[in-house]
């Protein structure tokens, strides 16, 4: 099946003058099927919301460079103009964001948050509108929905406020949807329903999914295809059942490792990854290259200082590494 | 919301009864006195006392500061030390001077201000917004009465442009109704005395005004700015709205939160800058009986006119906590 979503090489950096440019996606490549669910996942400062905000052509005006090409049904959305994009956003692509309370305007009622998309993709009328957000907040599971047009963010809960920005971006039936860490900020009981409503209607409605998020545990119950990142660029990918079976990246073998299991032995230490995203060698520089994540890495060589590791391709995993974990210890 | 208004109504009486205090207290330390004052050259130790006894001023100041407040309960505030007159009939002459240049000067600040504000931060970084941020800048540096000045000098006397003083002409006989000149002229439908009254009130409105609109552009700016930067937004640019919606709907709506809280805040000090203004274009309000009434030791007059001032600004910043519960629907629920 030809992709939904084909992102390559795709490279973002921050300038500001009188100081050198700061890389957050740093050559990133991965594609995404008509109804696939693709995780990125990553550490924070991992590049992974510039990702996506990236794809929706959502970054600032000004102060970055964006590099490398987007397509989505084989047109690269960076070439569009700002009005052919604004035509595609909401309608073909949408997104749901972090913090539920603060993506929501505070002074206008929800019901105009839900309408307004409907207007202006579907030409909806007023009336029309308002009866089909209804029946959308009534999708996502709002109770009352038709009362709850006329509340406001704050008199909702947080779960309440995620499903209606799921509402919300799903009100055009888009073909590609991305959810930036969309539970992160809600009660661990509702980052359970949020994610199954989630799953229910991206199979009801075909939408293709990038999950984008910090936890594998949310990865390990939703995506087909898992992308990890490190420092701007995907470390390791492969199909979900090959890479919780068998990471071979050191870096997603430690994010596995620092899970606890309720199977494991009682008393037992979590694995902790050494130090913090910062302290990571740039992938190239002007000396040569490294691997960024070699000052963690419990497997280290001296290669590892000198030359980038490349990636490489082997069946549908790709993995970035000098001295990946061999097959039978990753496999346990 | 009726609940929210009669409460902060009643919080007034205490905010008022503790400046009065305070106000008398300060008044009664000051060096010299009414009597000093209205007798000049010919003050003497004994006619200083003889005058102190009928004004009553030989009582301790707790006897006198009940006496006032007893009297003011019953709206008497005495009669001012200068002309004789109560100080009621005197503020009540000139209270609408003062309120028709105050409100000019606000108006031109808001309806000037909220949109320089709103496009410097559109063009954020450009020469437009630069230009608009030093210009604020100066705004606010500039004292009121040296602009004062400067535009007297130079748009009345220069250029003859606007009438230098007054606040109408001397020759036009104009029929007072609201006491307001502008109105007045509408109202009885003599327009070339509310016109004559309209170009009076340019040059003291447009000083007056200089402070409180470049801080309405400062914080508009500031406060759209942040708006544009918030997640809210780019949800908004998210759905692919169009951008005037984005602006309109969902950033200028938030943007404005702030911004009336400073109105508020600046009409406070607008009644202030009034009374510079006043003197400056000899606009005979509220400013020059106030301003009088220190040279002179008015203790009757300073008081009413002190309080009257204090209990616009708590009407006033009421105002703007009721435009917050329009504006934004977080409010309303308390």
């Amino acid at each position: 099946m030809s992709a939904l979503l084909e992102v390559e090489d795709l490279k973002v950096a921050f300038t500001r003058r009188g100081e050198p440019d700061t890389v957050a996606v740093d050559g990133v490549s991965f594609d995404v099927k008509p109804g696939e669910i693709v995780g990125l996942v990553g550490e924070s400062g991992c590049g992974k919301s510039v990702t996506s905000l990236a794809v929706m052509r959502l970054l600032p005006e000004r102060g970055n460079r964006v590099a490398g090409s987007i397509r989505m049904d084989g047109e690269d959305l960076l070439g569009l103009s700002d009005s052919a994009m604004r035509e595609r956003r909401g309608r073909d692509l949408s997104m749901i964001f972090q913090d539920p309370l603060s993506s929501l305007n505070p002074v206008i009622p929800v019901g105009l948050q839900v309408t307004e998309v409907l207007t202006r993709h579907r030409g909806m009328k007023k009336d029309a509108a308002r009866r089909e957000a209804a029946e959308l907040l009534d999708r996502v599971g709002i109770p009352d929905p038709t009362r709850r047009l006329d509340s406001y963010p704050h008199q909702m809960s947080g779960g309440m406020r995620q499903r209606a920005l799921i509402a919300i971006a799903l009100a055009c039936t888009p073909r590609l949807l991305i959810a930036d860490e969309p539970t992160t900020a809600l009660d661990v009981t509702i980052q359970a329903q949020i994610l199954d409503l989630l799953k229910q209607l991206v199979a009801e409605t075909g939408t293709a999914l990038v999950m984008i998020t910090h936890d594998l545990g949310v990865v390990a119950g939703l995506c087909d295809r898992v992308n990890v990142l490190y420092a701007g660029r995907i470390v390791e990918r492969a199909d979900r059942h090959e890479l919780f079976r068998q990471p071979r990246h050191p870096y997603t073998h430690g994010l596995l490792g620092s899970i606890p299991r309720l199977d494991g032995p009682p008393g037992e230490d979590l694995a902790a990854i050494r130090g913090s995203v910062n302290d990571n060698l740039p992938w190239a520089s002007p000396e040569g290259g490294a691997c960024a994540f070699m000052p963690r890495c419990p497997r280290a060589l001296e290669v590892c200082a000198e030359v980038t590791p490349a990636a490489e391709e082997a069946g549908t995993r790709l993995l970035r590494c000098h001295n990946p974990v061999p097959v039978a210890e990753g496999a346990e | 919301m009726l609940r929210f208004i009669v409460r902060r109504l009643i919080q007034v009486v205490p905010t008022l009864l503790l400046l009065s205090i305070l106000l008398f207290a300060w008044l009664r330390s000051l060096p010299g006195g009414p009597a000093a004052a209205l007798l000049g050259d010919k003050a003497t130790p004994e006619k200083i006392a003889q005058l102190n006894t009928v004004l009553g001023l030989d009582q301790p100041v707790p006897v006198q500061y009940f006496r006032f407040l007893g009297r003011a309960l019953t709206g008497d505030f005495g009669n001012s030390l200068i002309t004789g007159e109560p100080v009621t009939t005197e503020i009540a002459r000139a209270l609408p001077a003062t309120i028709e240049l105050a409100m000019a000067a606000l108006l031109l600040a808001v309806v000037l201000g909220i949109p320089l504000g709103y496009v410097a931060a559109r063009y954020r970084g450009r020469p437009l917004d630069t230009t608009t941020v030093i210009a604020t800048l100066v705004g606010v540096a500039v004292p009121v009465f040296f602009l004062g000045y400067l535009l007297k000098q130079f748009f009345a006397v220069d250029l003859g442009w606007f009438p230098p003083s007054g606040r109408q002409a001397v020759d036009i006989d104009a029929t007072h109704v609201t006491g307001f000149a502008v109105l007045d002229g509408l109202v009885t439908r003599e327009f070339d005395a509310s016109w004559d009254a309209l170009v009076h009130l340019v040059l003291p409105a447009v000083a007056l005004a200089t402070i409180p609109l470049a801080v309405i552009v400062r914080i508009t700016r500031a406060s759209v700015l942040d708006v544009m930067g918030s997640d809210f937004v780019r949800t908004a640019n998210s759905k692919g709205l169009a951008p005037r919606t984005v602006r309109e709907r969902h950033v200028l709506r938030n943007a404005l939160l702030p911004v009336s809280t400073t109105i508020g805040l600046q009409t406070g000090l607008l009644l202030a800058g009034a009374v510079l203004t006043e003197k400056v274009f000899v606009w005979g309000g509220l400013g020059t009986l106030l301003a009088q009434a220190i040279e002179r030791r008015d203790y009757p007059r300073l008081q009413a006119v002190v309080l009257l001032g204090a209990l616009v600004y708590v009407i006033v910043n009421l105002l703007v906590d009721l435009s917050y519960a329009v504006i934004d629907p977080r409010v309303r629920v308390r």
